[in-house]
């Protein structure tokens, strides 16, 4: 099996400029994209449907919300914390927003530290990173635990439309158990990282091919597409 | 996703600078960069927690909404997830399917309202 057509290709290939240069590349024969691995094209494909499954989600939202003619609860007074003597408006829903963001920036800069091959400050902030998504799935935990206990149901809330809590429960525990994943793909890859795999080409234990620092970038796509999905979430379910 | 392609045009001819610079493997490109988009990102997201916070309302808040968001996944997506210095093949393959999703929101529209005004005749409730 020849390492050079599935591993790192080269970015040589010549290409016409723009719309001609896509319908080249596309009407080539054995690979459309060029210049990019077989894991960044399949990460990136594995992205795309999941956008279309999140896609879903908000668009089965949208159409409980528009259909009922049961008022929807105000997602601003509903996620409202009583702090300092006021209720503060979707104060935790901002701060988890900006967890999430920082840790995006910290990824990025792993993704670009790794490419310089400073294993340690990779490694350092890839730790971060995972640190900001546990902290992020932390705060969810405490909401669904104050929402729950006011009493929101799948089925019923104080509030409003039933289909208030069945769309909450499964878009922000959809996308609750991708941050979860992701924290959990940060640390193996971080420890690969730690240990210096991706200098030496050590075997992976799943596809045993040889490890590159584009592992990192690639673990950085899922992460970045977490943080994506979180600013439709924010604009579509706690904002609108 | 005019934003994203605006970006792209605006990024490239410093890609190219970056790329004949360095000549490293992979996506290399200046920390400040990062830095700058990271800082636009919180500021995004407190304009649009701010628009929440006063509480601006009707058509002025959906807008403002909609622009901080696709500005925002602009931004992740262009720079964080380096969709601008992808080649195109890549580029449209993963941006243009999800587009298509616009078309089944324009369905899911017309059909949610067919459900409510059936509810409100059937049932009598209603707004």
């Amino acid at each position: 099996m020849a390492e050079t057509t599935l591993g790192h290709a080269d970015h040589t290939a010549p290409r016409p400029p723009g719309l001609r240069g896509f319908v080249a590349d596309w009407s080539s024969d054995q690979r459309a994209f060029k210049g990019v691995s077989w894991g960044k094209a399949m990460m990136w494909i594995f992205l795309l449907s999941d956008t279309f499954i999140f896609g879903c989600f908000l668009l089965s939202y949208m159409t409980a919300r528009m259909s009922t003619v049961v008022p929807w609860p105000n997602p601003s007074e509903v996620f409202a914390l009583h702090l300092f003597g006021q209720d503060v408006p979707l104060i935790l829903i901002a701060i988890m927003t900006f967890v999430l963001i920082s840790s995006s920036g910290t990824m990025a800069m792993a993704v670009n530290f790794g490419y310089r091959r400073d294993r340690r400050k990779t490694a350092i902030l890839m730790l971060l990173t995972a640190a900001l998504g546990a902290t992020f799935v932390g705060m969810q935990a405490f909401e669904w635990t104050k929402l729950i206990s006011e009493g929101v149901r799948p089925w019923e809330n104080p509030w409003g439309a039933a289909q208030f809590g069945s769309t909450f429960f499964m878009i922000t525990g959809f996308h609750g158990t991708h941050v979860t994943i992701g924290v959990i793909f940060l640390l193996i890859v971080a420890r690969k990282v730690w240990r210096g795999d991706y200098e030496t080409g050590a075997r992976g234990f799943f596809t045993s091919r040889r490890g590159q620092y584009e592992s990192v970038e690639i673990m950085g796509l899922y992460w970045h597409f977490v943080d994506l999905v979180w600013v439709f979430i924010f604009a579509f379910f706690y904002l609108w | 996703m005019a934003q994203v392609e605006a970006q792209d045009h605006g990024l490239h001819g410093h890609a190219a600078a970056t790329h004949a610079a360095t000549h490293a493997e992979g996506q290399q490109h200046p920390i400040k960069l990062y830095l700058v988009v990271w800082g636009w990102l919180f500021i995004l997201s407190a304009c649009s927690y701010a628009v929440d916070y006063f509480g601006v309302h009707g058509y002025l808040r959906w807008a403002l909404i909609l622009i901080f968001m696709m500005l925002k996944a602009g931004l992740i997506v262009a720079v964080f997830m380096h969709m601008a210095w992808e080649r195109l093949a890549l580029s449209y393959a993963i941006i243009v399917p999800p587009l298509v999703i616009l078309v089944f929101v324009a369905i899911m529209v017309v059909e949610s309202r067919y459900t409510e005004i059936t509810r409100v005749l059937s049932f009598g409730a209603g707004p």
